[in-house]
């Protein structure tokens, strides 16, 4: 069997087994991303040699019995806005293009005690800032589907990077969709905790609030393993919860009778591609057929979201990135007069135009005047639409919709109309705002050949109710790969 | 559109987001700032009398832990990180004479 064509727990099992090895995996994957960089762009940093070293390192250890984890030995993509010890860390900005963290984000730790072996950093939108991974500073990412469309974002360099075949699967973050759109239009799985599952520590933070990191995979059953080893509470994250629930893989279950789903009708409005709703819909079906209730309810306040959520995001993002100010590290503009001026002229320089735009309008709803009539206002509204997530979680177990409204636009159709890519996250959005856990699973192709996700959302802390729901549909599904 | 932003908004959010904008950027951000604002007023459209502001989804308490150092010592590694560094210190332009 292909290497490459094994999942990540395929692979620790094939390593543990000792049919393979960790080095083999690693040059597998290092000569795909050598056949495929040039077109995909998914990685920013891969320090070759490094790597290499590690994978061999791994195995030695496999060998003498010191590393059994789940994940032993398989290569593993994070988005390059989490801390890696020693290793560049950009978050896809100039500000922090020479950035080297002196340790290493909890949840990158807790994957290497699995026994992951880390190849390098993904592309993503600059500081997660994006829908399409073409704000990076270090170029856009493609879609391995078809190279004229892009990967979507913000973690669109570990979607692709997983769909490609160039890692066995990545880590995201998601502040309004980011894991779960990029996993839709790259067709992967893409999983976003409830928030406080997974430590954030050493996540560089964009909406502190609302950022969860989560998983990028091939499968369902690849989220629930690497779930339950980056799941785990962190005292260095105040906002980290104790869960006593994380067996995650328990959950991996094909069975959905008697599950009670709601299709919320707001969800299947104006907007919506056509191929993208009969493709939802047709998985809902098929679910229904294995025995699950299906229904139609009214959610409500879903045209609120967007308008909430870039309030709220962009005030969180003003005050996260005041950090980046030329003293402690990263760029330093060359020439100023005075402290001030040194300020304003490297964060000048070393933002791009999105993450200003973004500071720009959090300043603004955070000043003297303006706070109650915006961010007060929206956080007020917050709370409505959580209460709308509580009402619909007492009938139902999960909610099924749409990821995005379309598959993957082409490069360069987005970035010309911020407030239109804002739109594309109506469907993701809301679910960060009343902190719930999502997944995004692959459902058919459009006529372009591009895939379509469909959206698991359920209620806070019930991510074995997601996995089990996805794993069901996989079944029905079959194999969803690009075909190379 | 509904919201003008003037070029006197766009100075003062400049001075508290610490970014020097160039003359275009300035008029692209007005016009950005300002359609993004007439979006955000969507939600005067709700009555939200009497609700409380939700900044965190989950009712915690503070956190609090022992205040004792657990990494170390890590100037050395931390410092090379800083654009400009004398003495085990940052350095930072003059900020009075």
């Amino acid at each position: 069997m292909d290497i490459l064509s094994y999942s990540a727990v395929e692979l620790a099992a094939a390593i543990k087994e000792g049919k393979v090895t960790a080095t083999e995996a690693m040059e597998a994957v290092l000569a795909r991303i050598d056949e495929k960089e040039k077109d995909i762009n998914a990685y920013v940093t891969i320090d070759r040699e490094a790597v290499l070293k590690a994978a061999k390192a791994a195995q030695e250890k496999i060998n003498a019995g010191e590393l059994t984890g789940p994940l032993a030995g398989v290569p593993v993509a994070i988005k390059d806005n989490m801390c890696t010890e020693g290793m560049l860390t950009t978050c896809s900005s100039k500000i922090l293009g020479n950035f080297i963290p002196t340790f290493s984000a909890e949840a990158v730790i807790n994957l290497e005690k699995a026994g992951a072996v880390i190849i390098g950093k993904t592309n993503m939108d600059e500081f997660a800032m994006g829908s399409t991974t073409e704000t990076s500073a270090y170029g856009v990412t493609r879609n391995p589907w078809n190279t004229e469309h892009v990967p979507g974002g913000s973690s669109g360099g570990s979607a692709a990077a997983v769909a490609a075949g160039e890692c066995f699967f990545a880590l995201g973050s998601d502040t309004g969709g980011s894991i779960r759109q990029p996993a839709s239009f790259c067709g992967v799985v893409g999983l976003k905790p409830t928030y406080g599952t997974v430590s954030r520590y050493g996540l560089v933070a964009y909406g502190s609030s609302l950022d969860q990191i989560g998983p990028l995979t091939k499968d369902v059953t690849d989220c629930a393993v690497v779930m339950e080893v980056i799941a785990t509470q962190d005292a260095k994250d105040s906002t980290s919860v104790k869960r006593e629930d994380t067996d995650f893989t328990s959950a991996l279950v094909a069975d959905v009778k008697g599950m009670k789903i709601g299709i919320p009708r707001d969800y299947f409005g104006e907007g919506l591609d056509a191929e993208v709703k009969d493709a939802v819909l047709a998985a809902a079906k098929a679910l229904e057929e294995k025995g699950a209730v299906v229904e139609e309810f009214d959610l409500s306040l879903v045209e609120y979201a967007i308008p909430t959520y870039y309030t709220i995001a962009a005030a969180e993002a003003s005050s996260n990135l005041e950090r980046f100010d030329g003293i402690k590290y990263g760029y330093r503009t060359e020439n100023f007069e005075g402290l001030h001026n040194m300020y304003k002229k490297t964060r000048s320089e070393g933002f791009g135009a999105e993450v200003k735009r973004r500071i720009m309008l959090g300043s603004f709803v955070l000043s003297s005047g303006y706070y109650d009539a915006y961010y007060l206002k929206a956080l007020k509204v917050k709370a409505m639409i959580k209460k709308a997530f509580d009402e619909a979680f007492a009938k139902y177990d999960l909610i099924l919709g749409p990821v995005a409204p379309t598959t993957a636009p082409k490069l360069g159709e987005s970035l010309s109309d911020p407030l239109k890519m804002y739109l594309g996250d109506i469907y993701t959005i809301s679910v960060n705002l009343a902190g719930l856990p999502g997944i995004s699973v692959p459902c058919g192709k459009d006529s372009k050949g591009l895939p379509i996700g469909l959206q698991f959302i359920a209620d806070s802390f019930q991510e074995k109710k997601l996995i089990q729901a996805a794993y069901t549909y996989e079944k029905i599904r079959g194999d969803f790969k690009i075909e190379n | 559109m509904a919201n003008i932003i003037t070029d006197e908004t766009i100075d003062y959010v400049g001075i508290l987001a610490k970014l020097e904008l160039s003359d275009e950027e300035k008029e692209q951000a007005k016009k950005d700032m300002g359609s993004m604002l007439d979006y955000i007023d969507k939600l005067g459209e709700l009555d939200t009398t009497g609700i409380e502001p939700m900044s965190h989804v989950f009712p915690v308490q503070n956190v609090f832990r022992e205040d004792v150092v657990t990494n170390g010592d890590e100037s050395e590694k931390t410092l090379k990180n800083a654009p400009g560094e004398k003495d085990n210190m940052f350095m930072v332009p003059k900020t009075f004479d």
